[in-house]
C-alpha cells in the first residue's frame, strides 16, 4: 500500500480523502493532515512525476548548479511511505462528480470522503507569430525545469518573456548561471503592481549590473528559426538573436474542472476562510484557490491554509487567518522585500535612499504603515515593519 | 561554535549566533533549542523543512 503506483487499484472499503496535486499545497496538507490522523486512507493524485520539491528553488537552481535531480527532495514513493498514502503520478483527472463524491480518471471512477483541490496554477500563453514557437518553455514545475535546463545545456542566450517576480528572478539566476539575459515585457517597469517604482528601478539596475539587457515596452512579435539558432523580432522592430526562450509572463489558477463540475470561480476556485468551495465535501488550497477574495500565489498563506485545513479534515472546523504576507524576491544582485498596501486601503507613499538602497513605505492619512518595498540594506528593516503592517484576513 | 540551518523550500537561513530576536529567539539560541511552533519569517513552513547547511 505504500507504493506509487500510476494505476488506480481496488477502492479501500474506507473512502479516502483525496488531494489533487503534490506540489507545496498538496504535500503539506496531506503532512499536516496526518500529524492529526493516522488511519483515515489518503490518495494524493498528481499530473506530474509526484517527486517532493520546492518550487521556489525552481529560480536559483542555475546559480547554485543545481539540476532537476538535485532539486528533487525525495521520490514519491517515499512520500507515500511516509505520509500512510497512496500516490499516483502521472495522473490527470478528467472530470469532478460532486452529486455522487467521486471524480474521473478517464473512464475510472474513484470515490472520496472529501475532495481537496491543489492543483496549481498555469501558466498564460502569449501568441507569438513565427516558426519556432515551441521554442518558448515555461518553468512552472520540477519537470518543465529539467526540460528548460537540457534545452539550455551548451547555449548563451536566452530572451525572457516577463518582468513580474518570477522573470526577475530567473533573470538574476540565468545570468549567474553564465547565459545573456534579454528580458522582454510590455510594462513601464519591472514588477509593475507589485513594487514602487523606486525600488523597481534599483532591481532593474542591480540585475543590469549582471549584463542583463532589457526591452521594456514592446512584446515579442514573431521568433524564427535561424541556421544558428533563433531570430525574435519585438513589436517595435528590433530584432533579437538567441538561443531559446524562457517564458514567465505569469500564472492564472487552474479552474477548468472546478468550473465545469458547477463549482463557483471567479479568479481561482472560491472558497470561504475554512477552504470550503461551493459544494460539499469539496475544497481548495494553494495557488489554484481564492480565499474570502484573495488569491495569493505565495507559499506563506498556502501554509496557513494547509494547517487551517488539515484541522478541519481531521474534524475541528477550522478558519484560515492571514497576517501581513511580505513577499521575499530571489534577485541577490538586489535584495527585495515587498509588502504591497491592501486592496482598498489608500494610502501615500514616501521614499527614502539612493542606488539600490532603497526604503518606500505606504501610509494611510493617519500614519499607519500600509505597505513597504525595501531593496539592498534596507530590507533589514523587514521583521521591525512587520510589526506595523495590517492582517490580510483578520 | 555557532551553526545555520538552511530553509530548504525558500533559502531562509537561521543563524544560531543570531537567534531572530523579533521573535523572541534571543542571539545565540541552539537549533534544537528553538520552539517547534516556530516558522519561517520568509514563507511559513516548520523547523522540519530546515537542514543544516555544510559549510
Amino acid at each position: 500500500m505504500s507504493a506509487a503506483v500510476a494505476t488506480p487499484v481496488v477502492t479501500p472499503v474506507v473512502t479516502p480523502v483525496v488531494i489533487v496535486g503534490t506540489g507545496l499545497a498538496g504535500y503539506n496538507l496531506a503532512r499536516e493532515f496526518r500529524k492529526l490522523d493516522s488511519d483515515t486512507p489518503l490518495l494524493l493524485i498528481s499530473a506530474d512525476d509526484g517527486r517532493s520539491y520546492s518550487k521556489p528553488m525552481l529560480s536559483t537552481g542555475f546559480g547554485k548548479h543545481k539540476d532537476a535531480d538535485g532539486l528533487s527532495m525525495a521520490e514519491p514513493g517515499a512520500m507515500a511511505e511516509q505520509l500512510k498514502a497512496e500516490i499516483y503520478t502521472h495522473t490527470r483527472i478528467t472530470g469532478i462528480d460532486p452529486g455522487h463524491k467521486r471524480l474521473w480518471i478517464g473512464e475510472e471512477p474513484v470515490a472520496y470522503r472529501d475532495l481537496v483541490l491543489a492543483w496549481g496554477a498555469e501558466p498564460i500563453r502569449v501568441p507569438v507569430a513565427g516558426d519556432a514557437q515551441d521554442a518558448i518553455l515555461p518553468i512552472n514545475d520540477l519537470e518543465d525545469y529539467a526540460r528548460f535546463r537540457a534545452a539550455a545545456a551548451g547555449k548563451k542566450r536566452v530572451l525572457l518573456l516577463g518582468a513580474g517576480l518570477i522573470g526577475c528572478e530567473f533573470a538574476n539566476d540565468l545570468s549567474l548561471g553564465g547565459y545573456q539575459v534579454e528580458l522582454v515585457a510590455p510594462c513601464e517597469q519591472v514588477m509593475p503592481g507589485l513594487l514602487h517604482p523606486a525600488a523597481a528601478a534599483a532591481v532593474q539596475a542591480g540585475l543590469e549590473s549582471l549584463g542583463a539587457r532589457f526591452h521594456l515596452g514592446p512584446v515579442l512579435a514573431s521568433l524564427n528559426r535561424t541556421g544558428a539558432g533563433l531570430q525574435g523580432r519585438l513589436s517595435d522592430g528590433t530584432p533579437i538573436a538567441c538561443d531559446l526562450v524562457l517564458s514567465a509572463v505569469g500564472l492564472r489558477p487552474r479552474t477548468e474542472l472546478a468550473a465545469a463540475a458547477g463549482l463557483q470561480v471567479n479568479r481561482g476556485i472560491m472558497v470561504d476562510r475554512e477552504l470550503r468551495s461551493s459544494h460539499a465535501n469539496i475544497y481548495a488550497l494553494g495557488d489554484c484557490a481564492e480565499v474570502d477574495g484573495l488569491n495569493l500565489q505565495y507559499v506563506m498563506p498556502l501554509m496557513h491554509c494547509a494547517r487551517a485545513l488539515a484541522q478541519t479534515l481531521a474534524g475541528k472546523p477550522s478558519a484560515v487567518s492571514y497576517g501581513p504576507m511580505p513577499v521575499t524576491v530571489k534577485t541577490p544582485v538586489c535584495p527585495l522585500v515587498v509588502s504591497p498596501p491592501p486592496r482598498d486601503r489608500p494610502g501615500e507613499w514616501t521614499v527614502e535612499g539612493s542606488g539600490s538602497d532603497i526604503r518606500a513605505l505606504c501610509r494611510d492619512v493617519a500614519g499607519s504603515l500600509l505597505g513597504y518595498a525595501l531593496t539592498g540594506t534596507a530590507v533589514q528593516e523587514k521583521l521591525a515593519l512587520n510589526k506595523q503592517l495590517p492582517a490580510l484576513l483578520a | 561554535m555557532f551553526r545555520q540551518y538552511l530553509c530548504e523550500i525558500c533559502g531562509h537561513i537561521y543563524d544560531e549566533a543570531l537567534g531572530a530576536p523579533q521573535e523572541g529567539i534571543a542571539p545565540g539560541t541552539r537549533w534544537e533549542d528553538v520552539p517547534d511552533s516556530w516558522v519561517c519569517p520568509d514563507c511559513g513552513v516548520t523547523k522540519s523543512d530546515f537542514g543544516l547547511c555544510e559549510s
